[in-house]
């Protein structure tokens, strides 16, 4: 580290002196910033909680289990019963749409596509990965939702009897069904991406010798890509499940919100953690504001856990990384 | 199924060891029959919605191209069949959407953009009628993803230099986790955050600076990550060689690190700039919104783009409004995705050589 020109003692010592400052100086900013970030994660569940203590105090309701949310009337009455069921639900059918479906866009960018195809589809994919939440929303509000009558019909018909596809209100489809497939389109992206990197990394090796034995294509997907390559489909999982849960601006657009629990999916109404707090938050009073931070809290606290985990699955291959996606 | 081959074919001997194989034709014919069948059904039973005559039509393919092949093939093949068709019906799954969306959105916004619709704000423009523009929102938009960036890009940029060239032990370990876990943090969770800290704990008012620091909370994260890959890149053999040439650490950072990768820490930027660009929970909570053009980010409510869709769509809420939204999505769309490809470009064209 230390100067090994041959100049004169003194302004040897001298530029030594200057270097280590410098490098006190830069590491501790660094160091800071670095500080800093994890403040701020802190800062975000500390105040949170100081707000919802208060909210929670004045609670003439119980948060777990009641279904209104009027928390500025003169006795405050809240609860998130129905957003976190609006929430699970929504977030589960956009996965039980997007993973298979982006499972199969890795392989096809991965192993099936032809190579004049598969690059500038991959690109495509990242790019649509950019588009703005609200213009999904405005997208599934005026395209989506009036295309989706026939599909809504249809499965009343056929699926009704299941209970979850039962459709008892009539009405436009602004339901947590259309919610789940918007948000599908829109988590797709992400998840594409992170598991069709994993998918490219699997040992050329393992895929040859599957081949060699006699394999067909989707027999040597079976035994050597798609075991490489669970825990990336996983944690990529996580990643879409965390954004499909925070997602606000769209769901807010598209869905017609009510404080009713119910599990038909094709109804109106129902409601998320983040759509609520957009909507609800402008003629929200002091009291109402406190409330809503306090579903923001557990909104952060959930998909803190669904990250973390993700990223515990992911620590072993430092590769993935979602944040690039 | 080799022995029947033999049987019914009265080919050669020597040719039996290969299996009978479907024509390579055989997918194609597949795919264009089965989606003249679905169509067909669809119009025949008078399905109103397009979805279920795609969705039809995708089954059929599965269905016919999986018999077909188990008939000729057998089982092994047909799965195999099986699978390609599968990936092949995502993929197009997953083209229409996403096709629909641009082209719809570029349909419906193309009218609506033009020099006036640039250069005017809303203010005075009756809702209920045409007119106005986007003028107040671009600005808007600019000035806070502007100061967004100013606070998060040089935050990122040192976190990521402390992770890669002075990060050990469990602080580094710590910083690497919560930073991955803070790409995560829903966008209305970061508004909340700002709103309880700068307005009512410190008791400013609505701005757009109030916005940009929210919108630097979802920034910082993406930053560090993609910054932090970039430096990975850079040689180890360089900062050697000015160790060697005895120019401290700090420089060397300075000199040698950053200017190497510069091109893909540009692009990370570029791209988180992207990301934030078309946020609007935390813009509508602590930005507030506007009809009027107001210039200062740091005084009283400003308008944002997305915000404008917002606003356009939910409060207007007629067809002029709808108009002015699509305009609006247009031009979002436009300037999110040409950031998109010039970071690309510059990722393409500056990239650090890896490796030796």
């Amino acid at each position: 580290m230390t100067s090994s020109s041959p100049a004169a003692p003194q302004g040897r010592e001298r530029r030594t002196r200057d270097s280590r400052v410098g490098d006190k100086i830069f590491m501790n900013l660094a160091r800071g910033s670095g500080i800093l970030l994890l403040v701020i994660m802190a800062a975000i569940a500390g105040f949170l909680a100081w707000r919802s203590g208060l909210a929670l105090s004045n609670n003439q309701g119980n948060f777990l289990t009641t279904f209104e949310w009027a928390p500025d009337a003169p006795k405050p009455v809240f609860g998130i019963p129905v957003l976190v069921v609006g929430t699970i639900v929504s977030a589960v059918i956009a996965m039980a749409i997007a993973v298979p479906v982006a499972i199969g866009i890795a392989l096809f960018i991965s192993h099936y596509a032809p190579r004049r195809i598969a690059q500038p589809f991959a690109y495509l994919v990242d790019l649509l990965a950019a588009v703005p939440s609200i213009v999904y929303g405005l997208w599934g509000a005026l395209f989506l939702v009036p295309h989706m009558d026939g599909l809504t019909s249809w499965l009343n018909e056929y699926l009704g009897w299941t209970y979850i596809f039962d459709q008892t209100k009539s009405g436009t489809p602004r339901n947590l069904f259309t919610v789940g497939i918007l948000l599908a389109i829109m988590v797709l992206p992400i998840i594409t991406a992170v598991t069709r990197e994993v998918f490219r990394q699997v040992p050329r090796m393992h895929e040859e010798a599957a081949l060699a034995l006699g394999a067909t294509r989707w027999e040597m997907i079976r035994t050597a890509v798609l075991p490489f390559g669970r825990p990336g489909i996983i944690s990529a999982s996580m990643l879409g499940l965390g954004r499909a849960l925070g997602e606000t601006i769209a769901v807010a657009v598209v869905l017609s919100s009510s404080n009713v629990l119910s599990l038909h999916i094709l109804d109106a109404g129902g409601g998320t953690f983040a759509q609520n707090i957009a909507l609800k938050f402008a003629e929200a009073g002091d009291s109402g504001r406190n409330a809503l931070m306090a579903s923001g809290l557990v909104l952060f606290v959930i998909t803190l856990l669904v990250n973390g985990a993700a990223r515990l699955i992911i620590a072993r291959r430092k590769e993935y990384s979602g944040a690039n996606a | 199924m080799t022995v029947t081959a033999v049987v019914e074919d009265s080919r050669p001997v020597g040719r039996s060891l290969t299996a009978n194989r479907l024509p390579k034709w055989a997918p194609a014919a597949v795919a264009v029959g089965s989606i003249a069948l679905g169509c067909g059904i669809g119009a025949a039973a008078g399905l109103a919605s397009h979805l279920q005559w795609g969705l039809l039509s995708a089954a059929l393919f599965l269905l016919i191209s999986y018999g077909l092949s188990a008939r000729v093939e057998g089982r092994r093949q047909a799965k195999d069949r099986f699978a390609t068709s599968v990936v092949w019906v995502a993929f197009i799954l997953a083209v229409v959407p996403l096709v629909a969306l641009t082209v719809y959105t570029v349909q419906q916004g193309m009218d609506v953009v033009n020099g006036n619709f640039l250069s005017h704000s809303m203010k005075g423009v009756l809702q209920s009628g045409p007119g106005g523009g986007i003028y107040h929102a671009l600005i808007g938009t600019l000035e806070q993803v502007g100061l967004a960036t100013a606070i998060a890009a040089p935050i990122g940029l040192l976190t990521a230099v402390y992770l890669v060239e002075y990060g050990r032990g469990k602080l580094a370990k710590a910083v690497t986790f919560f930073v991955d876990v803070m790409t995560g943090i829903p966008s209305i969770v970061a508004g909340l955050f700002i709103l309880s800290v700068w307005n009512l704990a410190l008791g400013f008012g609505y701005s757009g600076f109030s916005g940009s620091l929210a919108l630097a909370i979802l920034m910082m994260p993406v930053v560090v990550r993609s910054t932090e890959e970039m430096l990975k890149l850079v040689p180890n053999e360089l900062r050697e060689a000015s160790y060697a040439l005895g120019v401290p650490k700090w420089k060397t950072i300075l000199r040698i690190v950053l200017p190497t990768a510069i091109g893909g820490i540009t692009t990370g930027v570029m791209l988180a700039v992207a990301r934030i660009t078309g946020e609007t929970a935390p813009v509508m909570m602590l930005v507030f919104g506007a009809d009027y053009i107001n210039n200062n980010p740091f005084d009283g409510p400003q308008q944002s783009l997305p915000m404008y869709i917002w606003t356009q769509y939910s409060q207007v809420n007629n067809d002029f409004g709808y108009a002015r939204a699509w305009g609006a999505a247009l031009v979002l769309i436009a300037f999110v995705m040409g950031l998109n490809l010039v970071a690309r470009g510059i990722a393409r064209w500056r990239s650090p050589k890896s490796g030796h």
